[in-house]
């Protein structure tokens, strides 16, 4: 955050007004006979001609590149049941982790409770999840914590461009890595962890309020003095 | 407790003033009050006083419907359990689901399925669970009221609120709102839930007698009282999420104690840039 600050917004309810014509029902919203509405309880963001409703709760819905943690529940011949924390279950198929899998033999490289840092690499219509590992970030986790926080609150954790998570990470020397569905994975000494924790929590409860930046550099700068 | 099956039955429910036993109009309600996200576990929840009802509401979903057989491909399903409380009542309700508790929450279910957007979940239930801590007439009514702001609260999207009160006839009278008194020795008993912005009606029930014209009279007594009610559901949703701002900025659980700094109250304001992080 840097000081710009937007129009200030209001939160609104499912059904009520939230533009009329010349405006283009974005994300989180419903148009019926000329006017927009809100879908779900939220706060109303306008840009470029077009209206969201940024949810304050809800559930994670998973979308294609989303960067997830997810957990083995269940091993397949040929792939992996992951939770990642939505009403969907998500496979991860053999051919999409990094390592050679034989048929019949997924147990030998993820069990059930193995964490892994994945993505989602594709979700149809009827909502049907497909995880790959194929890519550099992408590992089972050994070690480190498990964090989780309301999905519609990790755009605020992670902060434009990623501003605060760094922010969090340098002041911590922490590797954090955090998932779209609201699982955090973080890594260090205990007593970073613990302070990563903390400012993470911070984020999320004051999730909409302005100056998110500067209080948690100075909830961070001040742990740093007194610890 | 008072014992009602003892009120003698020539008692006027509604008396030559248009006074009502508890000292209302035709047309009053009695007083209502809503508090959203009471209850930590679930997705959604809120807790309704109204009149001598207390009805605690609890949200859950969207979530993988089970039994898996039940899952619908192409939508959510919206499921509903009514339940009320062994001492709710002052005989007390033998516990578990009765035949007038399945009807109860077959029809708030129902009443939910049209307004939420099934479609945006497919193969989840979204569940709802009423619990009637204490009942005084009127509950489905009070019940559903309470559901719509968990729903709000758990984030799923729908069309709108809604919002429910009953009328029916006392002594002759049309009246809005029955009380237990007047639910047991009126006439008729007329629930019915609308969604605000449409004047859409969700669900309709009677029991006993109305003509049409009384029907015509209960209806518009209902539907203005649920522009009262909508209000309500709406300031409880507002109060839980501005207030959790406001607490916020004044108290912070997971920061160290800080002293307050001058000019950072009134700073509770939005912050347009914020939303737009992708992953790290």
């Amino acid at each position: 955050m840097d000081g710009s600050r937007g129009p200030s917004r209001q939160i609104v309810i499912p059904g009520e007004v939230v533009g009329g014509r010349g405006l283009k029902p974005g994300i989180g919203t419903f148009s019926e006979g000329g006017r927009i509405f809100a879908a779900h309880l939220g706060v109303v963001s306008e840009r470029d001609g077009s209206v969201d409703v940024i949810p304050l709760s809800g559930r994670y819905i998973p979308q294609r590149g989303d960067a997830v943690v997810g957990e083995v529940v269940d091993i397949g011949p040929s792939h992996w049941l992951v939770d990642i924390n939505s009403p969907y279950p998500a496979p991860l198929h053999a051919t999409e982790s990094p390592w050679e899998v034989e048929f019949g033999d997924t147990g030998r490289h993820l069990n059930v409770g193995d964490v892994l840092l994945c993505h989602v690499l594709g979700v149809d219509e009827i909502k049907r999840v497909q995880l790959t590992m194929r890519d550099e970030e992408a590992r089972r986790v050994q070690g480190g914590q498990l964090l989780v926080i309301a999905p519609s609150k990790v755009p605020r954790v992670i902060g434009r461009e990623g501003s605060m998570i760094t922010l969090i990470q340098d002041a911590t020397h922490c590797k954090i890595y955090v998932g779209q569905n609201g699982r955090i994975w973080l890594d260090g000494r205990d007593e970073d962890i613990a302070l990563a924790v903390r400012a993470i929590h911070l984020v999320e409860e004051r999730a909409q309020a302005t100056g998110l930046t500067e209080t948690v550099k100075d909830f961070l700068s001040r742990a740093r003095r007194g610890g | 407790m008072e014992d009602v099956e003892h009120i003698p039955v020539e008692m006027k429910l509604i008396d030559e003033k248009g006074i009502r036993l508890d000292g209302r109009r035709f047309d009053e309600l009695r007083p209502i009050r809503i508090e959203a996200g009471v209850l930590g576990r679930a997705d959604g929840s809120a807790y309704i006083e109204w009149g001598g009802n207390k009805v605690l509401a609890a949200v859950y979903g969207p979530r993988e419907a089970h039994p898996r057989h039940l899952q619908d491909p192409a939508r959510a399903l919206v499921q509903c359990r009514y339940n009320m409380a062994p001492f709710s009542v002052s005989d007390r309700k033998r516990p578990g689901p009765d035949r007038r508790s399945v009807e109860i929450s077959k029809i708030i279910s129902e009443a939910f399925s049209a307004v939420v957007f099934k479609e945006q979940f497919p193969r989840t239930s979204v569940d709802i669970y009423i619990e009637v801590l204490q009942a005084d007439a009127g509950t489905r009514c009070a019940g559903l009221t309470a559901a719509s702001v968990a729903l709000a609260d758990a984030g799923v999207p729908m069309k709108d609120l809604v919002t429910s009160v009953a009328s029916g006839k006392i002594g002759g009278v049309v009246a809005l709102d029955l009380n237990k008194e007047e639910d047991n020795f009126g006439e008729a008993d007329c629930p019915m839930a609308v969604v605000p912005r449409t004047g859409e009606v969700v669900l309709l029930q009677m029991d006993g007698h109305l003509t049409y014209q009384e029907f015509q009279k209960a209806m518009g007594l209902s539907l203005s009282a649920t522009q009262k009610i909508y209000e309500m559901q709406r300031a409880a949703l507002h109060r839980k999420y501005s207030v959790t701002l406001e607490q916020l900025l004044k108290e912070q659980a997971a920061a160290p104690p800080m002293p307050p700094e001058p000019g950072d109250e009134k700073d509770v304001d939005f912050d347009m840039d914020l939303d737009q992080g992708g992953a790290p």
